[in-house]
């Protein structure tokens, strides 16, 4: 039967594996294809939910300022490249972008280092004071962040991290930490004992023991949770525009877009804006199509048990 | 192997823990001490009021009564309307197909379909404000919805979605479900590929409907990721604000119809410069997140169902 199928697969594998002619020696019951009918029209309903206002917003993109306003609907009469232009030259998309990469390259990498060495240790070794340690960590995932923005603004500023890349670092990876801990210790605690104890018998220490035996073995675990960490860290909102305020040109990408939102308030260049918001959804976009199913696994480890 | 056993340990924690509480439990235990004060945020000079903020709260009829009122309501709303949807969109992409041979099919496209609605999803809030923006826009501004409208010869609100009081809130929580359904679809339908496709084949022999089916054989046996996604959307709740920043006018308007508890944690500490009451609302919602997953895990409890 479909048990032994990997999740996920198994609707994919029937709609598939349907053959497009009818077998004859069985005509499929009248409730099956009123049914079919049905859930069909319910899930591309939602489905042209998702892709309609996306598409508009890219179509709306090669207008004229005009045109958006007066022929919401309409095709434009000729793409208006000079909306990318704006975007790109006068909306600085290309510095958020590299801005936002600068610090997300040492970010991830930190959050998934300290993240799986803590969670190894947590999983793997018993010592007093695991269990509160790990759920210092859980605890960590339900807090809300707005109760800690201020005390973290000032912390930074004793230090004198506050409006330095450093500063948002080392902030994006203390705040990933809860969930890669705690996601990675359940991955590390199934992974199975017997060729850790081989490697112990060959004369490994702690550390090639981790490096060269353990983190190896998690690597799906660590993929899918790097996934998780880069498309959260990519889309954090709050703690840039509160830690990173000073300097507009050294905005992550979501606070460029949010300030080119801000200013298309009082210049009226709507263009320039759905402009950048594509050229901000491009990179997504491809990413996305490419890795989706890594992606999809990787947002909804948490159903992983 | 119990050689340097401890200093081992000592060194794969020290880093990730000092940095854990130096910046995150540390600014927490920090705001729950504020609270207690009358602190403003710029000077140096505070002093100790008790629970004075903690009353005070309740009698802000301007900001924090409707902010509690409308997360309360999203609270409700956000969690049931999108458990809903994504249970009934995984149902039909698993098991909405023909009966084939005695074997339930799933519909036919149903890659695409979890393509399409997990795309939200990975879109910044950014994005998705400043796109629902423009859809919800008046019809003079070119709004995507009103002048759909107005095409078909329907009324729409004259100044558009988000500038009518009765709507906005309404209109929020739309956006909130249409970018959060795709990932539940996804998390309940990998939970459903794991219960075996023999209970429904046995279920068709035994000529039951599909909607009976969704009833005594899923929903009982997807009862975990159910409480699961429950206590995620219950702390997505909690926790909106972004997309209000990002959509409606004065970031919480028009008239307070919109305002939320960390819109007002955030007005309260940057813009009012009353930072100890900002804190006090937060330590509120922090309990509130906390009850909630306490509760939840207490009360969702049921005898797990082996398979």
């Amino acid at each position: 039967m479909a048990t032994d199928t990997a999740p996920g697969s198994t609707s994919e594998g029937a709609a598939e594996a349907t053959p497009p002619v009818r077998t004859p020696d069985r005509t499929p019951r009248p409730e099956g294809n009123a049914l079919n009918f049905f859930s069909q029209g319910f899930l591309w309903l939602w489905a042209l939910m998702v892709i309609i206002p996306v598409a508009w917003i890219v179509m709306s993109s090669f207008k004229t300022t005009r045109e958006i306003a007066s022929d919401p609907l309409g095709l434009p009469e000729a793409p208006h490249w000079a909306n990318y232009v704006n975007a790109w030259t006068n909306g600085n998309i290309g510095g958020y972008f590299l801005n936002t990469v600068q610090v997300m390259v040492f970010s991830v990498t930190g959050t998934m280092l300290l993240g799986a060495m803590a969670a190894y240790v947590l999983a793997r070794y018993e010592f007093p004071g695991n269990r509160v340690i790990y759920f210092g960590f859980a605890a960590g995932m339900m807090f809300p962040v707005f109760l800690a923005l201020f005390p973290l603004f000032k912390t930074l500023q004793n230090v004198s991290l506050l409006n330095t890349y450093t500063g948002l670092v080392i902030v994006y990876i203390a705040y990933s930490l809860p969930f890669t801990v705690f996601f990675l210790t359940a991955f590390f605690r199934t992974l199975p004992t017997g060729v850790a104890e081989a490697a112990v018998v060959d004369g490994a220490g702690h550390y090639r023991l981790f490096f060269q035996v353990m983190l190896p073995m998690a690597k799906p675990g660590l993929i899918a949770i790097t996934i998780f960490n880069i498309i959260g860290q990519w889309n954090q909102f709050l703690l840039p525009l509160v830690l990173l305020g000073r300097n507009p040109e050294d905005a992550m990408i979501s606070q460029g877009l949010a300030n080119l939102a801000l200013r298309q308030g009082y210049e009226g260049d709507s263009g320039a804006l759905f402009a950048g918001t594509v050229l901000a959804m491009i990179p997504i976009f491809i990413a996305y199509i490419l890795f989706q199913r890594q992606i999809q696994a990787g947002l909804t480890a948490g159903a992983i048990k | 192997m119990k050689h340097g056993r401890y200093p081992f340990i000592l060194s794969f924690l020290a880093l990730p823990v000092g940095l854990y509480a130096w910046l995150v439990i540390l600014p927490f235990a920090q705001a729950f001490q504020i609270s207690l004060t009358d602190w403003s945020g710029s000077s140096n000079s505070f002093e100790y009021i008790g629970f004075d903020n903690y009353v005070n709260l309740f009698k802000d009829e301007r900001l924090v009564l409707p902010a509690l009122r409308h997360t309360g309501i999203i609270l409700v709303v956000l969690p049931v309307v999108t458990i809903a949807l994504g249970l009934f969109f995984a149902f039909m992409l698993n098991l909405g197909g023909r009966v084939r041979r005695g074997r339930i099919e799933g519909v036919r496209g149903a890659r695409f379909h979890k393509v399409v609605y997990f795309f939200p999803q990975v879109l910044s809030v950014a994005i998705i404000g400043i796109l629902w923006k423009q859809v919800y826009a008046p019809e003079n501004f070119g709004g995507l919805i009103t002048g759909a409208l107005t095409a078909v010869g329907l009324p729409a609100p004259v100044n558009g979605f988000l500038a009518d009081k009765r709507l906005v809130l309404a209109a929020v929580i739309a956006v909130l479900v249409w970018s959060a359904v795709g990932f539940y679809l996804v998390f309940f339908s990998s939970a459903m590929a794991s219960i075996p496709r023999d209970l429904y084949e046995a279920a068709v022999i035994d000529g039951a409907g599909r909607v009976p089916m969704f009833f005594k054989i899923t929903l009982p046996l997807l009862w975990d990721s159910v409480q699961t996604a429950w206590i995620y959307l219950s702390i997505v709740a909690l926790d909106v604000f972004v997309l209000i920043y990002m959509m409606t006018p004065e970031r919480g308007g028009p008239d307070a119809a919109s305002e939320v508890v960390g819109g007002v944690i955030w007005k309260y500490a940057f813009n009012h410069g009353e930072q100890a009451f900002a804190s006090a609302l937060g330590v509120v919602l922090f309990f509130a997140a906390l009850s909630l997953a306490v509760v939840s895990l207490r009360f969702g409890r049921r005898e797990r169902i082996e398979f």
